[in-house]
């Protein structure tokens, strides 16, 4: 297949916007990131505090309202509130907007895992609590996966192809590859990204189902990937949106690269035990590896999917030896998110804000709270490195079993 | 060279219809599928009428294991899969696991199983600060809508690319769409397609309720979905899946397959106008429909069946009429167009998944299905809408379009793999 897009260009990002615990705006976020800073703290929402899980990267001092109409964010749950907000962020970052002449130019995709868990438990209590004419009419537009995708559209105006993919973690990178290939289709941008607010009381009693999730009570020792006392995961919300464009449509607004987009490829290995996915995200690494025209020695910086999962940290390491060869002993591996918690499907999003950002400034960012890795891995722990960086190499996997693996260059990485 | 998408099965899960042999038989007799709700006690609900399937897990080879831990949803979905691959022919075991996606779209996935376990941990929802112990250990399957394409995954041995869609009323369309479009490009050779949803419970009912978009003839639920009928008065909630296995045509005459139609083109669009409301040119429905005929290479005359959204509520009818005139001109009065929600009920996200079964079924059997209920013409609706009985037609290639949550707006093209040219 081929990487190009409709004219026979590359996919660029031209616009980012990114809402973490660590970070409201991408220069907070980076900032933030580069210092390796951990904001992993006790969940402090309304109704949460006596539940069994303890650590998660909450989002504060988050105010929409400067972003996003209030006629908007009355009518949707946090989760839409965090993506409408990013969009917003990465649409300004473009200068990207809606040509009247050619609404249909642009379209919008998004993933999702959580949905609108707030707004639902309170519509839900209304049902239960008082009776069916209690349930308010915004419900029904709140509430599930697609809110944020058409939120987007109707605010900005995009009319074109919108998507939703509610793929597990490693939808926050398989919408780079929906992204690109909707634009060889003919699109000229997607706005694209994830975001999630999953830290409802009812939505995390709904986590707790999952072996993976780390019911530890010390912010600093609850999500320690590729080390002995790997735990589990400590969640977290927020997440980020990308203006995704086709490179001569960019180039023909005078819009500016932060980043290209290599390749993208995904499989499956199921949720049988984390060893089998090793094969499926190697293959997923090869996959988009082949798709930007990348040999191994080429990748500058892994960023990690570091579930904090013993067997699934050493089925990485393995996946990663396996696809890289040689390389995969001295590239620098990183997981900035052990300092702000796994947003789901936005983890995975906001792994690749971090590496165009990286890219940008030719620095990897450090493992914030891991030091002694036992893995064959060269984790970046510590202080950030400062490297050329050309190509990164972004990783995720989810609990349902999907691989995905994402390929960006430097602007300037031209190949 | 171009590669080209063949079905090569079809799974059915549809009130009034488990299986395809059932689903067809109620289609083609034009019998209707919507009764009083049983699935809860609806009384205190505006709308007390659903097309409800009677589901036997066990009798759909779901073991008990299975049952605890899928949702029904995925449980719908297991069954039309199996269905599917098994009509195929197709020996899974001697594929490359890592070519076999799967691409399944849901609108509001869990949501029934959330609802259930809600009850129980906030005592009847009377506190927001809800407990941990009374909830099922496979509750975060039901929280995570991923849980339907992986589960499906699993039992049928996928490892290629596996998504899950959820566009609200076009996630079937779309699963389907996108399926259609990771064959064509080469990242899989074979794609398990279609769409779940089990939407029957007070939360979604209640939501419909809210903004008054379903049926209230809850003293007649057999004639209460009447899309293009001037009596209708809104949409009549379903639930079902439906799975179409698709396989590039190569591989399926490789392997000596009976192809049962092939898929052309899709495209999707948003109207950028209103969460659940539509404009009234259908501009971007026409917008959608012109862009898979392109894909298809098959000129609007080329069309001989259109499969309607036709949800039965008059905003809609009159949109898709709109729609359907602007896209295929002075053709479209001539083309048949019918809804099959009128028998089956709106499925949200499972149902373009439903309707492109039919759409297959259509083409292989030459048969159009009707319209049931429709009776008394709308001057605004003024097609061929197939009233109450089915009909012959040699088909070449047919069109289904749906259209809804998020302004969203989603077209299928199928053909029939010899008549159809390219």
């Amino acid at each position: 297949m081929s990487a190009s897009g409709a004219g026979g260009g590359r996919t660029v990002v031209t616009g980012l916007g990114v809402i973490a615990p660590n970070g409201v705006g991408t220069e907070p976020f980076w900032k933030a990131v580069q210092q390796g800073r951990s904001v992993l703290g006790p969940v402090t929402r309304e109704g949460c505090t006596e539940l069994p899980l303890k650590v998660a990267g909450e989002v504060e001092g988050f105010d929409p309202s400067g972003l996003v109409e209030d006629r908007f964010l009355v009518q949707t749950d946090r989760f839409t509130h965090f993506a409408m907000a990013a969009a917003e962020l990465a649409l300004e970052d473009a200068q990207l907007s809606t040509d009247p002449e050619r609404p249909f130019a642009i379209g919008v995709v998004t993933a999702a895992g959580s949905g609108g868990g707030e707004f639902g438990q309170g519509e839900l209590q209304q049902l239960w609590g008082k009776g069916p004419q209690f349930v308010g009419p915004y419900q029904s537009i709140a509430w599930f996966y697609a809110a944020s995708t058409g939120q987007i559209s109707i605010r900005g105006g995009f009319q074109g192809p919108c998507g939703v993919l509610t793929n597990d973690e490693a939808g926050g990178l398989d919408v780079f590859g929906h992204a690109r290939r909707t634009i060889g289709r003919g699109t000229d941008a997607v706005v694209a990204g994830a975001t999630e607010a999953p830290l409802a009381p009812y939505s995390v009693v709904c986590q707790l189902g999952y072996p993976e999730l780390s019911l530890a009570a010390e912010p600093q020792r609850a999500y320690l990937p590729f080390t002995a006392d790997a735990c589990g995961f400590a969640p977290a919300e927020g997440g980020a949106m990308f203006v995704v464009e086709d490179e001569s449509a960019a180039r023909r607004r005078g819009a500016r690269t932060r980043a290209v987009v290599g390749g993208h490829a995904s499989t499956f290995t199921g949720t049988g035990g984390w060893g089998r996915s090793r094969e499926g995200l190697a293959r997923a690494i090869r996959g988009a590896l082949e798709e930007a025209r990348c040999a191994p020695e080429d990748v500058d910086v892994v960023f990690a999917d570091a579930l904090g999962v013993p067997e699934a940290d050493q089925a990485e390491a393995l996946a990663i030896a396996d696809a890289l060869g040689r390389r995969a002993a001295t590239v620098p591996v990183t997981a900035p998110k052990t300092g702000f918690g796994r947003a789901y499907s936005a983890a995975s999003a906001l792994d690749a804000a971090a590496a165009v950002l990286a890219l940008e400034h030719g620095v990897v960012p450090p493992t914030p709270n891991v030091t002694e890795v036992r893995h064959d891995l060269d984790v970046v722990t510590g202080e950030a490195r400062a490297v050329r960086l050309r190509t990164a190499l972004v990783l995720s996997r989810g609990l349902m079993g999907c691989n995905s693996a994402l390929v960006l260059h430097g602007h300037d990485g031209r190949r | 060279m171009t590669r080209r998408v063949a079905v090569t099965g079809l799974g059915v899960v549809a009130p009034g219809g488990i299986g395809v042999p059932a689903f067809w038989d109620l289609l083609t007799a034009g019998r209707t599928a919507t009764r009083g709700i049983t699935l809860f006690d609806p009384a205190g609900f505006r709308s007390r009428i659903a097309a409800e399937c009677d589901f036997d897990p066990a009798a759909a080879g779901l073991d008990a294991g299975t049952t605890r831990r899928a949702d029904r949803y995925v449980q719908f979905a297991l069954a039309a899969a199996r269905e599917a691959v098994r009509g195929s022919g197709l020996d899974v075991a001697a594929q490359d696991p890592w070519r076999i996606g799967v691409c399944l779209g849901s609108a509001v996935g869990g949501t029934t199983r959330l609802e259930h376990d809600y009850v129980k941990v906030s005592a009847r929802g009377s506190r927001w600060d809800v407990t941990a112990p009374e909830a099922e250990p496979h509750l975060h399957r039901a929280f995570q809508p991923s849980a339907l394409a992986s589960e499906v995954a699993e039992d049928i041995g996928a490892g290629g690319p596996v998504q899950t869609i959820s566009t609200g009323c076009t996630s079937g369309l779309d699963a389907v769409g996108h399926a259609f479009h990771t064959v064509k490009e080469g990242r899989a050779d074979i794609v398990v397609a279609g769409a779940a949803d089990s939407p029957i419970s007070p939360i979604t009912v209640a939501c419909f309720d809210a903004i008054k978009a379903t049926s209230t003839r809850n003293d007649d639920p057999a004639h209460a979905s009447r899309p293009f009928d001037a009596s209708r008065d809104g949409f009549v909630l379903g639930e079902g899946a439906a799975v179409l296995l698709l396989e590039e045509m190569e591989h399926a005459r490789a392997r000596g397959a009976d192809i049962i139609c092939e898929l052309r083109g899709f495209a999707t669009f948003g109207n950028a106008y209103h969460m659940t409301g539509l404009t009234k040119e259908g501009r971007e429905m026409s917008e959608a429909i012109d862009h898979a005929l392109a894909e298809a290479r098959i000129d609007r005359t080329g069309v001989d069946y259109v499969n309607a959204h036709g949800s039965g509520t008059k905003q809609n009818d009159r949109h898709e009429t709109a729609a359907v005139k602007r896209s295929l001109g002075e053709h479209a009065r001539k083309v048949p167009m019918s809804s099959i929600k009128s028998m089956v009920g709106h499925s949200l996200g499972a149902i373009g998944a439903i309707e492109l079964a039919a759409c297959a079924l259509a083409l292989r059997n030459d048969v159009v299905p009707p319209t049931a209920n429709y009776e008394t013409p709308d001057p605004d609706c003024d097609l061929d809408y197939v009233p109450r009985t089915a009909r012959e037609a040699t088909l070449r290639s047919v069109l289904s379009v749906g259209s809804g949550f998020g302004g969203f707006q989603s077209a299928v093209v199928l053909a029939h793999p010899e008549r159809s040219t390219s």
